[in-house]
């Protein structure tokens, strides 16, 4: 089967044409690097995204405290993830890549904080 | 057992606060009922901010009258309330010689209604004064000013309740009953039998409305209209009232009011109009409202362009008479039209000036296919409701005419009651501090003495913190987003809250102890958050 | 009262000002200060919590308070003094700048002036869209302020207007937060964002996107109840018989970014119509002496890298003009096809320059050519461009014949 796919893995969206069968990748074309054609391969496969959110701080001089994952799960699993994340209460202080839910329903990804957080006084 | 007031005014606009701040100099228990949230709410903050001369108006009338007198006393007013006004003049401009024919009649009616200094003029005239505008004559009304019509309304609220008027907010009327109190409890009236109400007769009929109504007196109802044991319960949504007075001041709703006092034979015809504001960059092109030829059919003034004290152009109003009271929409085929004909007199309108568009409804007695301006009504009607002051139809030119429309309340109530005076009466009401108009000395001691007015809120107008807090903790103070943006002017500029409004609400829900989804934008029920993304 | 001397005064620490302030500090430049109005630095970064910036400038996909924490720790790092909690309120074309903070009111005399105050979002009123004023209509940079640093959710059951990379950021982060967007509607016939967002924030959760629709109604005296859409012509002129009704509580507005260029418009900088943003030079000196600018103030950006990348730039001009003169700027660039606009817009021709552009629509296969005195200098082909992708094209020195304006066209081939 053939279809079309814009890469996403950088801001060059490289729209690909790819041939597939089933879950084999048989070619790709319009990819301006190689990490395009592993992207196409692992969107037939299994697609992976990272995903941003928030969570609670207590003491902090903000009320959120900005989350992702240290790396890319499967996307069908992004409303089980979220569910984990919603859940999450930190206090502050809080630092950038503090692993605040480590190895989130053991698919192999933490929830990091993106942002510092200082605690109030 | 509730108190009784001497007085309940039904509506916080323009005219409700001037009746509520002229009641409070004399020794009264005053109230004030109204159904928004806030001051200044609907037609009283929806107009072109203008202060008339009073030409437009055929002489003889309470409006004619009325406005001449709000404009020639308007500058006592200005002073003791703090009201920012600049008396730029105004041009009616014409380009046919109907046009021009049509302005020496403007201008013969303005002499007749008593004002001075209106005069024929020509295109070097015109150059002089404003030259971007365009026509090739026009009238030149010298006293015409701009104003701000929210520091106006807020000014005589905020002094009224100084002074011990209370206002009651979400308060909408919903029955008026006429009784007396016996041993302490509300005894309603008796229903009446017997003819129709004397007054009543030869009332208007909408279908013999001509161009222009002429009020007519029907404020001497035969019998003894002094009675100090009457008394009204007014119901609202939210609680009710004992008063021995009832004011109506209710603008949109004040038929509807009327026929609550039993006063049934009035209906209002809401009449749209809509606007564009233009980003301040244009202000160096208009220094003073430009208006055309006024169309006396539509029940208009033609779409004009006025500018703010701050420096926005305002274009409009449409003349639109619509079945709702309330619907504010904008529409494409008038906001295309005020393009197309404000173009005629101000040739630089491009739509990347536009900010925002909004739109007022006047409340008209003159119902569709007659147009033009119905009269004033401001009465007593004795025989059917007692110790009540009936006000309807408050149009433009409402907002000049606001404090006269008081004084004549006054004058009614009085030929009832002797009114004594309030020695205790302070006329003195100051407007928060705008940062923006000082210079940079004075800036640092602001700051100095409160470091929050180093911090800027709107980036826009140059609104800062203590500006801010002003507006929510003054007499009176904001609770609605709307109201901050009336009383600072926070959120009025080019990226209409975009920035500031995140920390705006924050101050206000931390101020009021207000829960995220209990703040609301401007009226009940509009509601600005669905809750906390996560609950703390 | 007295004005503080500085070599330069950085307006804005978002990712353009600290970058710019960090290359200025590289280039021996140690009298450098950055006013930020917020209390901490980072600008539009803070409330960009979605990943994917950093590719092109660290190699790496970060968040944007990451990406932003990276430039922060650096100027801290060099001890560039950093005053937050002030905004400026006064420029001038002689370089003063005053700003007003807790502290007082701050005056400085800069030998030199550098604009960073990044872009402000277009709203309902810019647009005119018909109806009502409920609450409940939000431009997508302030539901993004709201939702990611205010914790506050603006609505449950959401309209998109315009398919700006904010709008798609948002459909998916109101998705994630348990909100149902229904669809996103752009009016022109092409996406105004970047096909990655396309496939990540819409297709992933099933957001359909309909070009050549607006929205023609805001219905709701209080709160938002519904929208009318309408597909719009050639001539992006509503259909009439089209409209459609759906209930919703929020509409989000992505439609567009602006320059902030108050500022710049009370020091007299001269601003390009195209790109609301200043006029520069090559140096990214505007039309006033000793004033720079760089930046989404400048031109809106579809990527942050290439912001910090240009203030870096502009940095190292501006280390240069504080040491001596720079080349004057004389040759003129003009635009042509479907060329939108390029950044600069003129040149002193001493030095091999890069020239930043947009497409007005998008096109495939097509050829940019920069032609002087009739010559093509430079030509270049590009397998695509589109309006959301800003591209570039080298014009060395050399290939110069001469101080007449050069025009930058796309060629039909």
């Amino acid at each position: 089967m053939n279809r079309t796919m814009t890469c996403i893995l950088c801001p060059n969206g490289c729209e690909m044409t790819i041939e597939y069968k089933e879950k084999e990748l048989l070619s790709v074309c319009g990819n301006r690097c190689p990490k395009g054609a592993s992207y196409a391969e692992q969107e037939i496969k299994n697609p992976m995204r990272n995903i941003a959110s928030s969570v609670l701080v207590k003491g902090g001089d903000l009320p959120l405290c900005s989350v992702r994952l240290s790396a890319p799960i499967p996307r069908e699993k992004i409303p089980e993830v979220m569910e984990e994340i919603r859940r999450i209460t930190v206090s502050a202080p809080v630092s950038i890549g503090d692993v605040l839910a480590p190895n989130v329903l053991g698919l192999g990804s933490d929830v990091i904080a993106t942002r510092n957080i200082e605690k109030l006084h | 057992m509730n108190p009784i007031y001497d007085v309940l005014v039904i509506g916080a606009g323009v005219v409700g606060c001037s009746v509520a701040r002229e009641l409070s100099r004399y020794q009264l228990s005053v109230c004030v009922a109204e159904k928004g949230p806030d001051v200044c709410m609907e037609t009283s903050s929806r107009n072109s901010a203008v202060l008339h001369a009073g030409y437009n108006n055929k002489t003889g009338s309470l409006m004619a009258k009325f406005c001449v007198e709000g404009n020639r006393t308007f500058d006592q007013i200005a002073e003791e309330l703090d009201i920012p006004y600049r008396r730029t003049g105004k041009l009616v401009v014409g380009f046919t010689p109907e046009d021009r024919e049509k302005l020496e009649e403007l201008k013969a009616q303005g002499e007749r209604n008593g004002i001075e200094g209106i005069r024929m003029v020509e295109r070097d005239f015109i150059d002089k004064k404003a030259p971007c505008v365009g026509g090739n004559f026009a009238m030149w009304s010298p006293t015409t000013a701009i104003l701000s019509p929210f520091q106006f309304t807020f000014g005589m609220a905020e002094n009224a309740a100084e002074n011990g008027v209370q206002f009651f907010f979400d308060s909408e009327v919903t029955q008026i009953t006429h009784g007396r109190l016996i041993n302490g409890t509300f005894q309603p009236d008796p229903p009446k039998t017997g003819g129709p109400d004397p007054a009543k007769t030869g009332q208007s009929d909408p279908a013999e409305a001509s161009e222009f109504h002429s009020a007519k007196n029907r404020n001497n109802a035969p019998g003894a209209p002094y009675d100090p044991d009457g008394v009204y319960t007014v119901t609202t949504k939210g609680k009710s009232f004992l008063t021995r007075w009832v004011i109506n001041c209710a603008g949109l709703g004040s038929d509807r009011i009327s026929a609550m006092l039993g006063i049934d034979e009035y209906t209002l015809y809401p009449c749209r109009g809509e606007y564009y504001i233009l980003d301040k960059r244009l202000s160096h092109m208009l220094p003073l409202p430009a208006y055309p030829v006024p169309n006396i059919k539509t029940g208009g003034l033609g779409i004009h362009l006025t500018p703010t004290l701050d420096g926005n152009i305002m274009v409009g109003p449409s003349t639109e008479y619509i079945d709702s009271r309330e619907d504010y929409s904008a529409t494409r085929p008038i906001m295309d039209m005020l393009i197309e004909d404000g173009s005629r007199i101000f040739p630089y309108l491009k739509k990347e000036y536009f900010i925002r568009n909004f739109a007022g409804i006047r409340p008209k007695l003159a119902p569709p296919g007659v147009g033009g301006f119905h009269d004033f009504v401001i009465e007593r009607r004795d025989a059917v409701a007692p110790h009540a002051v009936n006000l309807v139809g408050i149009e433009s030119p409402g907002l000049t005419s606001a404090v006269p429309i008081a004084h004549e309340v006054i004058r009614l109530m009085k030929e009832v009651e002797p009114l004594k005076e309030n020695p205790a009466f302070n006329p003195i009401r100051r407007r928060a501090v705008t940062f923006r108009d000082k210079t940079p000395e004075e800036q640092a001691r602001l700051i100095k003495e409160n470091p929050d007015y180093g911090e800027i809120i709107c980036r826009c107008e140059t609104i800062t913190k203590a500006e801010v807090l002003a507006a929510i903790r003054g007499p009176l103070g904001a609770k609605t987003v709307t109201g901050v943006k009336y009383r600072c002017r926070a959120m009025m500029g080019r990226c209409q809250g975009g920035y500031c409004q995140p920390k705006i609400t924050e101050l206000l829900m931390e101020e009021k102890g207000i829960r995220p989804e209990d703040l609301t934008y401007e009226r009940r029920g509009s509601y600005l958050f669905t809750g906390e993304v996560r609950e703390s | 009262m007295t004005f503080i001397h500085k070599q330069a005064v950085i307006i804005g620490g978002g990712p353009g000002g600290l970058a710019a302030a960090a290359e200025l500090k590289k280039n021996g430049i140690d009298d450098i200060l950055i006013l930020e109005r917020e209390h901490t630095p980072g600008g539009i970064l803070r409330q960009c919590i979605h990943d994917g910036f950093g590719l092109t400038r660290f190699g790496e996909t970060l968040s944007g308070p990451e990406y932003a924490q990276r430039f922060i720790d650096d100027v801290k790092k060099q001890g560039i003094e950093i005053v937050t909690d002030a905004t400026v309120i006064g420029l001038t074309r002689d370089r003063k700048v005053t700003a007003a903070s807790k502290d007082g009111l701050l005056q400085y005399q800069a030998d030199a002036v550098i604009l960073t105050m990044g872009c402000r979002e277009r709203t309902r009123g810019a647009l005119s869209i018909p109806g009502e004023r409920p609450a409940g209509v939000f431009t997508a940079g302030t539901a993004q302020a709201y939702i990611n640093l205010k914790n506050k959710m603006v609505g449950k059951n959401v309209i998109i207007l315009g398919s700006g990379d904010i709008g798609m950021i948002m459909a998916r982060r109101m998705t994630l937060e348990g909100a149902k967007v229904q669809a996103v509607f752009e009016i022109q016939p092409y996406p105004s964002g970047l096909p990655r967002n396309i496939e990540q924030c819409l297709n992933d959760y099933q957001i359909p996107l309909y070009l050549s629709h607006t929205v023609t109604k805001i219905i709701g005296h209080n709160r938002l109840e519904a929208v009318e859409v309408s597909q719009v012509d050639e001539n992006m002129q509503p259909i009439p018989g089209t409209e459609k009704r759906y209930d919703c509580d929020t509409l989000i507005l992505s439609v567009g970014l602006i320059p902030e260029n108050e500022l710049s418009l009370m020091a007299g900088v001269e601003l390009d119509p195209r790109t609301k943003g200043a006029v520069v030079d090559e140096f990214y000196q505007t039309s006033v002496p000793g004033i720079f600018a760089a930046g989404n103030v400048l031109h809106v950006h579809d990527l942050v890298d290439f912001v910090s990348l240009e203030a870096e730039r502009l940095a190292k001009s501006v280390a240069a003009y504080l040491k001596e003169d720079l080349a004057p700027a004389e040759i003129s660039i003009e635009t042509g096809g479907l060329i939108g606009y390029t950044v600069p817009q003129k040149i002193s021709g001493a030095r091999d320059v890069s020239l930043s552009f947009r497409p007005r629509k998008p096109v495939r296969g097509c050829r940019v050519e920069i032609r002087q005195d009739e010559t093509c200098l430079v030509s270049r082909t590009y397998p695509k461009l589109l309006p959301a992708e800003m591209e570039t094209i080298d014009l060395p020195a050399g290939k110069l014949l001469s101080k007449s304006n050069i025009k930058v066209v796309t060629v039909d081939e």
